[in-house]
């Protein structure tokens, strides 16, 4: 051990080890510390009232109802119109336009596009589905932008997904004669779906918090209604926070922590849900 | 198939007839104009060394060859009497009369060993629960595999052994009652026990299947099969009983290449 050639060796290997360590602790220990923070804050105003009032201009009997509402609905409208369609352009891409330079050149785009800024996004949203389609600042507008927000993401790890399928696999299924869609449906869906639920999950996770986009599309803060349709005005826990940070006083502000716990807490039903689809959807073999 | 010499085979019926077949990828044509006949029952067994065309020569008896993007194919191949790339022809339809078993085992990850075997009839709609399990019991029987695995049916099939597997893959092709059974170096994955059961599985199917194997180990050509066809850089040298080529070869490339002096 005390040899000095394995003292050089073993040396670099702690140093490695040490860096990587280290690299999962400082984020994890200052996520515990801003959630701590905002945990102290807040939990002493959640109540049942907190969750079922309407906004108020007085602090104390201001609630989250609204925006809570919205923001679920804003939630499973976006993943209704992002994962069918996003789980669709990624089959084509990686099944039907394989190799093609055509699959290859979208290919580029959407990475690219998975880099644009979110606000880039809400002005989008707010030029084609606010006006152009005339949808007005409603909770679809709102989806609509989400969901092209997290497209990108969406297609690309569902692509990601079905190219971990091996080429014999497709094979085997084509020597028994079947057609291309039988084999997508029943050979390289089953096999692909966990991969592509997580990428899903993972997107939709960041729409949740998505403030910026849905600013510029016009969700409300201050609302007496809950969203009855699609096109419903609306608002959403992001906004809502937002909203009440800005407020001068310091009782909103608690509001905010609150509202962020909310925010979190859904976030996490909404994500343990979709694991346990997922898992559900993953047969189980011995 | 005759053993007996003192017996005049009758000629046999044809099952394929290949006719100046050129194939390859985008600019690289990997076949040059091959003329085969392969009989009816019996194995026939394709030999050379590697990258002369083999698996391409043999994938595309049942059309897989042109699931390669870029891959071309000219000429003509006859199974029975149709032409299989006359514009009539649905290549799904095909691959169900002409079954294929891969170099590597490649049973469908997702599914047990029970659904693999069925896999081919529930791909292709054509599963009738009532004989499911009697079609199934059969070919995994016809694979030699069934007393191996008849109490772990619901088992994921990745769960065998490499040759399990491949005896899985092969049950799953018959399970789907074609004519033809196309073998692409089935062994080239497998030890010398595993490989020597499926040799000897091969010598059970071929009384009821036609069976064409790609093998770069010429003992197992010369162990297996009936007929031999060496190709060498994308042309067919020689194509004879199997017998007769590896003792009397006629062609002076396929003396060298059986005796060891290349590939």
């Amino acid at each position: 051990m005390n040899n000095p050639q394995e003292t050089r060796r073993v040396w670099p290997e702690k140093l490695f080890y040490g860096l990587c360590l280290s690299a999962v602790i400082i984020p994890l220990g200052i996520l515990v510390l801003l959630l701590g923070k905002v945990g102290m804050d807040g939990v002493a105003r959640i109540d049942w009232g907190f969750i079922t009032h309407y906004p108020s201009r007085l602090p104390a009997r201001a609630g989250i109802l609204p925006a809570m509402v919205g923001s679920i609905y804003l939630i499973g409208l976006t993943a209704l119109i992002a994962v069918p369609v996003g789980i669709g352009a990624a089959i084509y891409l990686q099944e039907y336009g394989k190799n093609s330079r055509w699959a290859d050149m979208i290919e580029l785009n959407i990475a690219n596009l998975a880099g644009v800024p979110s606000i880039i996004y809400g002005l989008l949203g707010l030029g084609f589905f606010v006006r152009t389609l005339g949808m007005g600042r409603s909770l679809l507008a709102g989806a609509c932008t989400l969901a092209l927000l997290i497209l990108p993401v969406i297609i690309m790890s569902a692509r990601e997904a079905l190219r971990t399928v091996p080429d014999r696999t497709r094979e085997a299924a084509y020597g028994l004669g079947a057609t291309q869609w039988q084999v997508v449906r029943q050979v390289v869906l089953p096999v692909a779906m966990p991969g592509m639920m997580t990428g899903s999950i993972l997107a939709i996770s960041r729409a949740i918090g998505e403030t910026a986009p849905l600013i510029v599309v016009g969700a409300l803060t201050y609302l007496t209604f809950l969203p009855n349709s699609p096109f419903s005005a609306f608002s959403a826990l992001p906004i809502q926070i937002y909203n009440w940070v800005s407020r001068p006083q310091e009782a909103f502000v608690t509001n905010a922590a609150s509202g962020i716990i909310v925010l979190l807490v859904i976030m996490l039903v909404m994500n343990s849900l979709a694991i346990l689809l997922r898992n559900r959807l993953e047969r189980r073999l011995k | 198939m005759s053993e007996n010499p003192a017996e005049v085979p009758a000629p046999l019926p044809v099952k394929f007839r290949v006719e100046n077949l050129r194939a390859g990828f985008g600019d690289n044509e990997v076949l040059h104009g091959i003329d085969m006949v392969v009989p009816d029952r019996g194995v026939t067994a394709i030999i050379g060394p590697s990258g002369c065309g083999k698996s391409t020569l043999i994938r595309c008896l049942n059309r897989m060859h042109e699931l390669v993007p870029s891959a071309f194919v000219s000429g003509s191949v006859h199974l029975e009497d149709t032409d299989i790339y006359a514009g009539a022809v649905d290549p799904v339809l095909l691959r169900r009369r002409v079954g294929m078993v891969f170099q590597k085992p490649n049973p469908f990850p997702s599914m047990s060993i029970r659904e693999n075997v069925l896999a081919g009839l529930k791909l292709t709609g054509s599963l009738d629960k009532s004989t499911a399990d009697e079609i199934m019991e059969r070919a995994l029987n016809h694979a030699a595999l069934w007393d191996e695995v008849k109490d772990r049916l619901d088992d994921r099939g990745t769960g065998l052994s490499g040759g399990q597997q491949q005896r899985l893959c092969i049950a799953r092709s018959l399970a789907v009652s074609p004519d033809v059974l196309l073998m692409d170096e089935p062994c080239s994955a497998l030890d010398p026990i595993a490989t020597a059961r499926i040799e000897d599985l091969i010598h059970q199917l071929k009384e009821h299947y036609t069976i064409v194997i790609v093998t770069h180990n010429m003992q197992q050509a010369a162990r297996a099969s009936d007929k031999t066809a060496f190709l060498l850089m994308g042309e067919l040298v020689e194509m004879t009983e199997t017998k007769t080529l590896f003792t009397s070869p006629s062609d002076r490339r396929t003396e060298d290449y059986i005796t060891g002096k290349f590939g």
